[in-house]
């Protein structure tokens, strides 16, 4: 079980990227579907390497990342 | 797992109009915290400007007030004299402070006007098609100046935190980027001092935070970043540059 | 209450005190630089707050924010201070924002000087700032009505939600004349809509931007209608020995005082002269001259400028007469004497026809 988690809302995502380049681990990508503003979400490709170190949602600037960790 | 970020209270929940990767919406975050964290949300009333954000007024869940391009200093003063105990606060972009505001910020400012102020400097005018700024860096090609700006043209950028930091009206005035996670978090506890300072009396606070213009540059989001850091920072140095305020040692009420 | 000898501008700032306005934001600039002077010494020690800004915009956009938080506010200048406020004044009018703005007119154009002048009226009225919006516009003949006016004109723009303008000018501001302010109290107004902090409320937004054509209409309809029925309510003006008369003199402010004096000269003559002195510019009396302009009275404007009102004078007869105009210039006066003797020439020098 990883320690953290990222819930994404793809809606809202505007595929700026900053999130994916933030991430030391690269738990997240730009997914290949696309959202009805016709962007590609950014999604987690490896959950399982996510620590909820939240540096992802401190770059965001749509505040679309909720970041969860394991209490 | 325990929720440990999540959408501010202070943020409305509708979808901000910025271009992908602008600052803003970092920076409206950073607000939205400090005014969740030091409780005060509901004693905010908050001065959207002329420019990108003057759509602010959608995005902070609190009362606002557009204010006409560069008159929010003044809007501000207004209301806080009439409303000595609410929170005022202005967000502002360089166009409407350094440039058409300029003489509202700096009396503002002399006079000691307890109000914070979040000045968003990306060195352009963003809603209008990327025009030259008084914060545009010489050499940097804008649309009204193709070539790049050049000093016998347009004379020299303004570094707006030293200038007002030399009233002594000012409280708190600190200079922050949006560059990486790093200086965002910094980013926000300046923001958050420069609203203590409102709180505890201590007259006028500003912070200027550096911020991008992706579309208005010709860069994706990153590349601003790193344009930004690469170029801003070393012009515009980040650092405290008054800080009259709330004392380490202070406790907050 | 006993009459008291006072200066125009200073009767003005008195009775806005007693009307409850609680905020003044100002600028120096002649002639009505008593009004911030008689604000900075006495608004504070009454509970209120005096400001002097850093220019005339500023000041504009200070009122804009204390009206958004549900204050009386006012403000005073003169000429070029208001030109300086247009754009604000054009933002508080949209955003329907109570407020005083005082003109405390001064003669132009560009630095012009210090004298009286009525050259700011278009200025006032056909709405000097950018877009649609009106002014409910007063203009006081006296000192007591700089008093009493004012005083009105907090609780106008209370019930309209509009800014409203007193149109002065210097030698009204200026000169000294008894006045009594009375006893009444002003009308305290709930403003639900004011941005005072979301204490256990939704947000309130004072906003004039709305980039939406179709939603920006409806408030441009909205504000229409609202002048509409401002126009219906809130028209006044006095008429002085018209029923019988075969020329009308139609003056405001200080012109009037002079255009009366000549009137009562020439009814010595045997000229038989009346008087209509607009007190509300805009909305713009049209009802005596609806009635009056009958297709043989003639009708005299007199005005320091080049001729403004007078074409809502033209407007306002419709052809049913006809309408001439004597004016001085410069922030020179008009005499009763040269009134008269334009009297005189329009009803052809005998007595009256």
């Amino acid at each position: 079980m990883s320690k953290g988690r990222v819930l994404i809302e793809a809606e809202r995502c505007k595929e700026c990227s900053l999130c994916v380049n933030a991430c030391p681990f690269g738990v997240l990508r730009i997914s290949e579907r696309i959202n009805s503003r016709g962007f590609h979400p950014a999604e987690d490709a490896f959950p399982e390497k996510c620590t909820g170190c939240r540096l992802c949602a401190i770059m965001c600037p749509d505040v679309v990342i909720t970041v969860e960790r394991a209490s | 797992m325990k929720r440990i970020c999540q959408r501010p209270e202070s943020l409305t929940d509708v979808q901000m109009h910025y271009c992908p990767g602008c600052t803003h919406g970092i920076i409206h975050r950073l607000v939205a915290e400090a005014l969740d964290e030091l409780g005060i949300r509901e004693d905010a009333i908050g001065i959207a400007s002329v420019g990108c954000s003057v759509f602010a007024y959608n995005y902070f869940n609190c009362d606002m007030q557009q204010a006409a391009h560069g008159r929010a200093p003044a809007v501000a003063t207004g209301i806080k004299r009439v409303l000595p105990d609410r929170v005022v606060f202005t967000y502002q972009g360089d166009g409407d402070l350094a440039s058409i505001g300029v003489a509202e910020i700096v009396h503002a400012a002399a006079r000691g006007e307890s109000i914070t102020v979040i000045f968003v400097n990306n060195a352009i005018y963003g809603m209008t098609s990327g025009q030259m700024a008084p914060t545009t860096l010489l050499g940097q090609k804008t649309t009204t100046t193709p070539r790049g700006r050049t000093v016998q043209d347009n004379g020299y950028p303004i570094r707006m935190s030293e200038l007002l930091a030399t009233l002594d009206g000012t409280a708190y005035i600190e200079r922050v980027s949006t560059h990486d996670p790093r200086h965002v978090l910094q980013a926000g506890r300046a923001i958050k001092k420069a609203f203590a300072a409102q709180l505890h009396g201590k007259g006028f606070a500003l912070v200027e935070v550096l911020s991008t213009c992706s579309v208005n540059w010709g860069m994706s989001p990153q590349e601003a970043l790193d344009w930004l850091r690469d170029n801003m920072v070393p012009y515009y140095p980040l650092g405290v540059y008054k800080d009259a305020s709330v004392k380490e040692g202070e406790a907050h009420d | 209450m006993a009459k008291v000898l006072m200066k125009g501008n200073e009767a003005l700032a008195e009775a806005a005190i007693r009307a409850g306005c609680r905020a003044f934001y100002g600028y120096p600039i002649t002639p009505q630089n008593e009004v911030p002077n008689y604000m900075a010494r006495h608004l504070p020690e009454r509970g209120g707050v005096y400001l002097q800004a850093e220019s005339e915009v500023a000041a504009i956009n200070m009122v804009y924010g204390a009206a958004g938080a549900g204050v009386r506010v006012m403000t005073s200048s003169s000429s070029p201070g208001l030109s300086l406020k247009m754009e604000g004044i054009s933002y508080i009018a949209a955003a329907e924002l109570p407020c005083v703005i005082v003109n405390v007119m001064r003669c132009g154009p560009g630095l012009g000087g210090i004298h009286p002048s009525q050259g700011d009226y278009f200025q006032a009225v056909k709405g000097g700032g950018h877009g649609d919006y009106r002014l409910l516009v007063l203009a006081p003949g006296s000192v007591q009505e700089m008093a009493d006016l004012t005083f009105e004109a907090f609780d106008l723009a209370d019930k309209w939600r509009n800014p409203v303008m007193i149109l002065a000018d210097g030698l009204l501001g200026q000169m000294m004349e008894p006045v009594e302010f009375g006893d009444k109290e002003p009308q305290v107004v709930e403003k639900p809509w004011a941005t005072t902090g979301a204490r256990g409320r939704k947000p309130n937004i004072i906003n004039t931007l709305d980039i939406v054509p179709e939603s920006l209409e409806k408030r441009n309809y909205a504000l229409a209608e609202k002048y509409g029925r401002m126009g219906e309510a809130e028209t006044r003006w006095q008429e002085y020995k018209t029923a019988d008369a075969d020329l009308i003199v139609t003056a405001y402010g200080t012109s009037a005082r002079v255009a009366r004096s000549a009137v009562d000269m020439a009814r010595k003559e045997g000229l038989r002269v009346g008087l209509i002195r607009p007190i509300s510019l805009w909305p713009f009396p049209q009802a005596p001259f609806a009635l009056l302009a009958d297709g043989l009275r003639q009708f005299l404007v007199v005005e320091m400028s080049m001729g403004q009102m007078v074409e809502d004078v033209r407007l306002a007869v419709n052809g049913r007469g006809s309408v001439h105009f004597y004016n001085r210039l410069g922030g020179m006066v008009p005499t009763p004497r040269d009134v008269l003797a334009e009297i005189r020439k329009v009803l052809g020098g005998g007595g009256g026809q």
